[in-house]
């Protein structure tokens, strides 16, 4: 494809896809029982906790539809805004920097760090820092970035990578975070024991030094605001905290729909982030500041990163909504079997499903937006009402699409739509098909498919077929007997059964269960 | 091209549909819409384990000093501006202190902004009492003292009333982590303990 100049051009920057497919990924996950334990401990707690703080607001509806409508209103004026809020950071002594992809982005903060003469760096945990691999470029260059996040340092230390947008740690449970810091922690004490308190207690000693000696930061921010410049940064531990407050130096690389208009509307967001992120009132930490605080010298780098892609799309700019609260994650059935690592992105679960492949174009990642039973329980729990199954339905579309225009022959899945078609617009043949499937009742498992259609068979059921079908019954009953409804059966494509895949077991359910508050 | 310019090239081509802005339609809970109830807040701030202290305008001093006594503090720092009158008879550290000092006394008294009741959160603006971010952030332990009239009913009280200008810090309860299997923990790199003295009227 041939870019021009100022085109939205998605982005290449690899920590938003692996090559391997969710499907290949996704076996590894379900293979990992001990992973799919710890998942399913921590995201029913967390749903629970959700459901009961969101309870409490009798308004959360009417916060819900504000905070959609004050994101859709930002993104269609983003330009206005944005250089508003270089204006307010710029006269408060900041500095704004832009960058087009990853690779600038990284580029501009090495150069940042250099010019400070210091080799070591502290960070704060953020998804988009994560996003274009900046500690790795940052390596590169000879910089140590330590994160100071509990799970980022889980992480880190365990070489391992994240597999959930709030506790990219989620799938450890506490021994094997004892095992990590015995093995990894220089300064541990070796008789730790795999006691939370502990754990906590060990990071913090690890972290101490290098927070009080710090002398540059990088972070991410949750909210901009436009006509203030104001930055603000949503925590639990205190370690965001540490890193905007003491370095002399604060670098915060946030993405360019992380931009709110006015302060105020902060008073929606900060309503429903916490609530559907950690399920608390209110989060330990917020920090917010504006411009060059208390004598720091302060950067910002704006990012685009793909995300001018997704917001020319009208039917998948709303992906931009997401205030990263991880509510979806908690809630998906596929997420927490299959787990984080197996969408290949730093960001998993349902909205990883929409926003990788839009931010890297659905030809880089096309096998993601199947990764869903389109239950709609993410929808449900969204603080920002992005209706993400829609949306995966609306990439479905486009990946068909992508590969129509790359295989000139019809792949094995346009085939059996054109299959299906056939058999549905004929009444005669379709009743045929029924009356196979129904006597094919004990048959449970999907017959043997070509590739690439075998894979997709071999991760589901058929549902029980009827003993009789509804035409036949028809008929015994005595009504009046449709004319081709005697016709030989012919045994019907399997693709062509009008059989949704599998409904999602009780955790979709119980997701929803705040519904009507 | 540039990579400002680029970007918002890319970004006025991306709106080429020309997307109509939605209006907003503020109709939860807003700003003066409640009467604010000083127990609740109380007991969401207890609920964070932070513990909750009550007493008097006129015993404020004794108070503080004997918080303090109970937790075996016998020295803390205490920030400019902080009422004279509320000052405890323990060894004081005075502004400016550095980040060693800090870590060394361990133990910080200050006044606050202002108090969310819907939510048990107190925030700091740096203003008179209150001290530079990092004054209540390295030590291990923090008392802050809250007039019952600085409680307001909720976030969107809090968000009118603040100047997003100063440098702001919003506190419910002490640093927490629930990064290991999502089980709240006290205590990580921000004070491990915060006790709340609200003072009425
Ligand atoms: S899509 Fe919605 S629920 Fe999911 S992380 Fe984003 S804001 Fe939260």
């Amino acid at each position: 494809m041939t870019t021009f100049l100022g085109m939205p051009t998605a982005s290449p920057t690899t920590h938003l896809r692996t090559g391997e497919s969710f499907p290949d990924a996704a076996r590894t996950g379900l293979a990992d029982s001990q992973q799919r334990h710890n998942l399913q401990v921590a995201t029913t707690t967390i749903r629970d906790k959700r459901a009961r703080v969101v309870a409490e607001l009798d308004d959360w509806e009417q916060l819900r539809a504000a905070g959609a409508a004050i994101k859709d209103a930002t993104l269609a004026e983003l330009p206005d805004h944005l250089e508003r809020f270089e204006a307010a950071v710029t006269a408060r002594g900041g500095t704004v920097h832009w960058a087009r992809d990853g690779d600038e982005a990284n580029a501009i903060v090495t150069r940042l760090i250099q010019a400070t003469g210091e080799t070591d760096v502290v960070k704060v945990k953020s998804m988009a820092t994560e996003e274009i691999g900046l500690n790795e470029a940052l390596a590169d260059a000879g910089i140590t970035a330590t994160e100071t996040d509990l799970a980022e340092l889980i992480v880190q230390l365990g070489n391992d990578r994240p597999s959930h947008i709030l506790v990219p740690a989620i799938h450890r449970n506490r021994s094997e975070i004892r095992e990590i810091f015995r093995d990894h922690m220089e300064d541990v004490d070796p008789g730790l024991t795999n006691d939370p308190e502990e754990l906590a207690g060990a990071a913090r000693l690890h972290l101490r030094r290098r927070f009080l000696s710090a002398k540059v930061a990088v972070s991410g921010a949750n909210f901009g605001v436009a006509e203030s410049g104001t930055l603000c940064v949503v925590e639990s531990e205190g370690n965001g905290r540490m890193c905007l407050t003491l370095p002399r130096t604060l670098i915060t690389v946030m993405g360019i729909e992380k931009l709110v208009p006015t302060w105020r509307d902060l008073e929606v967001f900060l309503q429903l982030l916490p609530r559907s992120s950690t399920g608390e009132r209110m989060n330990p930490y917020t920090s917010m500041w504006t411009g060059a605080t208390e004598g720091q010298d302060f950067h910002v780098v704006l990012l685009d990163n793909g995300r001018t892609a997704t917001l020319a799309d009208p039917n998948g700019r709303s992906a931009l909504r997401c205030i990263r609260c991880s509510a979806c994650l908690n809630v998906c059935p596929v997420y927490e079997r299959a787990g984080g690592h197996a969408y290949g992105s730093v960001y998993p679960g349902p909205i990883g499903a929409v926003l990788s492949p839009q931010l890297t174009g659905v030809k880089d990642n096309p096998s993601l937006p199947f990764a869903s039973s389109l239950c709609g329980a993410c929808y449900d729990v969204c603080p920002v009402a992005i209706d993400i199954p829609t949306m995966l339905v609306h990439l479905r579309a486009e990946v068909v699409a992508a590969k129509r225009e790359e295989h000139r022959v019809p792949t094995a899945e346009a085939a059996s739509m054109t299959a299906a078609a056939w058999t549905m617009s004929s009444r005669r043949r379709w009743t045929a098909a029924l009356r196979s499937l129904s006597l094919g009742r004990v048959a449970r498992r999907m017959p043997a498919l070509p590739p690439p259609l075998s894979s997709w068979a071999r991760s589901r059921d058929l549902p029980d077929m009827p003993r009789e079908t509804l035409r036949d019954w028809w008929v015994r009953e005595g009504g009046d007997a449709a004319p081709d409804s005697a016709a030989t059966p012919t045994p019907p494509s399997p693709s062509s059964a009008p059989s949704a895949p599998s409904a999602p077991s009780s955790s979709a359910s119980s997701a929803s269960e705040e519904d009507g508050r | 091209m540039n990579a400002r310019e680029e970007i918002l090239h890319r970004v006025r081509t991306a709106l080429a549909d020309r997307p109509a802005p939605p209006p907003v339609v503020r109709d939860y809970h807003q700003a003066g819409s409640r009467s604010v109830d000083v127990d609740v807040f109380a007991e969401r701030v207890a609920d964070y384990r932070a513990t909750v202290h009550r007493c008097g305008a006129s015993a404020v001093r004794e108070r503080v000093s004997q918080i303090l006594q109970e937790r075996s503090i016998d020295e803390i720092v205490v920030p400019v501006g902080f009422p004279a009158d509320w000052t405890p008879t323990v060894r004081i550290t005075h502004e400016p202190v550095s980040v060693e000092q800090l870590d060394r006394v361990s133990a910080v008294l200050t006044t606050c902004s202002l108090g969310i009741e819907q939510t048990g959160t107190i925030v700091l603006d740096a203003g008179p009492g209150q001290g530079p971010r990092v004054l209540t952030l390295v030590p291990d332990y923090h008392l802050v003292v809250v007039r019952e009239e600085q409680v307001v009913a909720a976030v969107p009280d809090a968000v009118a009333d603040l100047d997003p200008t100063r440098p702001l810090t919003w506190i419910s309860g002490p640093s927490a982590t629930s990064d290991i299997e999502l089980r709240r923990v006290e205590g990580v790199h921000g004070p491990r303990t915060l006790d709340v003295l609200l003072v009425a009227p």
